[in-house]
């Protein structure tokens, strides 16, 4: 029936502190709390804190994690690249929100700093989380322009800039899982449905004007899981990063499956 | 056993199902209806607070009042199991308790529905 109980390896145990010295008390200190767990080594999952002296470090919660790796524990593990919000590697739980490390401002958190991989994910190590199935769910919608009429060679399929326009909001999605893992529906059914990402993504193409696939799209995702399992929570739109709207999308993209109907 | 299907297969599935947007789109028509239709039942009831037994059943034995009754109870009931379906699709994982919840849900709520309507009619059809 419904699962109540918390698997064994989602009780975290208390791990390491690391202390920062504040002889003079000029140090402005912020304690770091984090998740730390090796599926190959540790049988349970443990938070490790750090003190870290904010004069010593860059302003962003990227800065704090590469500080630690670099200067205090090198087995702390999390994904990173772009460091300027357009790669989504770093997207992570921070302090209760799934957000990017590398544009969220330590200024902006009070109190502690804690940081969690992305939730409801199978974590690799760390703040890695395994995205092979959001991927996947990705590829799912199939991702690129279909179409059955033959271009001529010497023109570009053309889009007016009213067509262009419907795509605002939706092609800047950076894939970075912060909607997906943060919405209630897609903890639950995973498996079965897409998810926020992967519906806006639908809606990219479903709304470009060039696409000769769009009743496919549709009937690809006409289905109680895949699409309806949306209960317009709004914590994607929330947690989006790219201040993107995947709910709103995923309304457009349920209107389409009315309007073909009627 | 281990899965061994690639990650596309997995996240493909059995693909879509073509009257999900005919749920959906009844949920939504049940419950604008559902709207004047309860505000006219709390008010009808307000005008009844000390009525008799025999005042409610001429009541109920008027033409138009019959007909609004049976469009809540018919409505009521297929709105509530529409829904109780979604909460069972969200939140009942494992298949076989699944199906055996959403079977049970439409059981009773057919029922349920059918002894409403049975008992409208034979009242306001001049039985008592």
């Amino acid at each position: 029936m419904a699962e109540f109980k918390l698997p064994a390896n989602s009780i975290v145990g208390k791990g390491q502190y690391f202390s920062e010295p504040n002889p003079e008390g000029t140090n402005k200190i912020k304690k770091v709390i984090i998740y730390r767990y090796d599926p190959e080594k540790n049988k349970r999952p443990r938070t490790d804190t750090y003190e870290i002296d904010l004069n010593q470090c860059g302003s962003m919660v990227l800065d704090v994690l590469l500080k630690i790796k670099n200067e205090v524990d090198s087995t702390l593990a999390f994904r990173r690249s772009c460091r300027e919000g357009i790669c989504g590697s770093c997207a992570m739980n921070i302090n209760g929100g799934n957000t990017l490390a590398c544009t969220q401002s330590i200024a902006d958190i009070e109190g502690d700093l804690h940081l969690y991989p992305l939730p409801h994910q199978p974590v690799i190590k760390d703040l890695v989380a395994d995205l092979t199935h959001f991927y996947a769910q990705y590829a799912s919608i199939e991702p690129w322009m279909k179409t059955d009429s033959p271009t001529a060679s010497d023109t570009e399929r053309l889009q007016s800039k009213q067509d262009r326009e419907k795509l605002d909001g939706l092609y800047e999605c950076i894939l970075c899982a912060c909607c997906s893992t943060s919405c209630p529906s897609y903890w639950w059914n995973s498996e079965r449905y897409l998810g926020p990402a992967a519906l806006l993504n639908a809606a990219r193409w479903i709304n470009d004007s060039r696409d000769e696939a769009v009743g496919e799209r549709l009937d690809g995702l006409e289905d109680p899981f895949k699409l309806y399992r949306c209960h317009t929570i709004m914590n994607c739109t929330e947690a989006c990063p790219k201040g993107l709207n995947p709910a709103k999308a995923i309304i457009n993209i349920k209107q389409l499956m009315i309007k073909r109907k009627y | 056993m281990k899965d061994l299907r690639s990650p596309l297969a997995k996240a493909k599935g059995l693909g879509g199902s073509p009257e999900a947007s005919s749920h959906f789109w009844l949920q939504r028509l049940t419950a604008l209806a559902l709207i004047p239709l309860t505000l006219w039942f709390c008010f009808s009831l307000a005008m009844l607070p000390h009525a008799s037994y025999v005042g409610v059943v001429a009541w109920l034995q008027l033409p138009f009042n019959a007909v609004m009754m049976l469009l809540i109870v018919v409505l009521s009931f297929q709105h509530g199991q529409l829904g109780l379906q979604v909460i069972i699709e969200d939140y009942i994982a494992a298949y076989p308790y699944r199906i055996a919840c959403l079977f049970g849900v439409k059981v009773v709520s057919y029922f349920m529905m059918a002894v409403g309507v049975y008992s409208i009619l034979k009242i306001s059809l001049g039985g008592s």
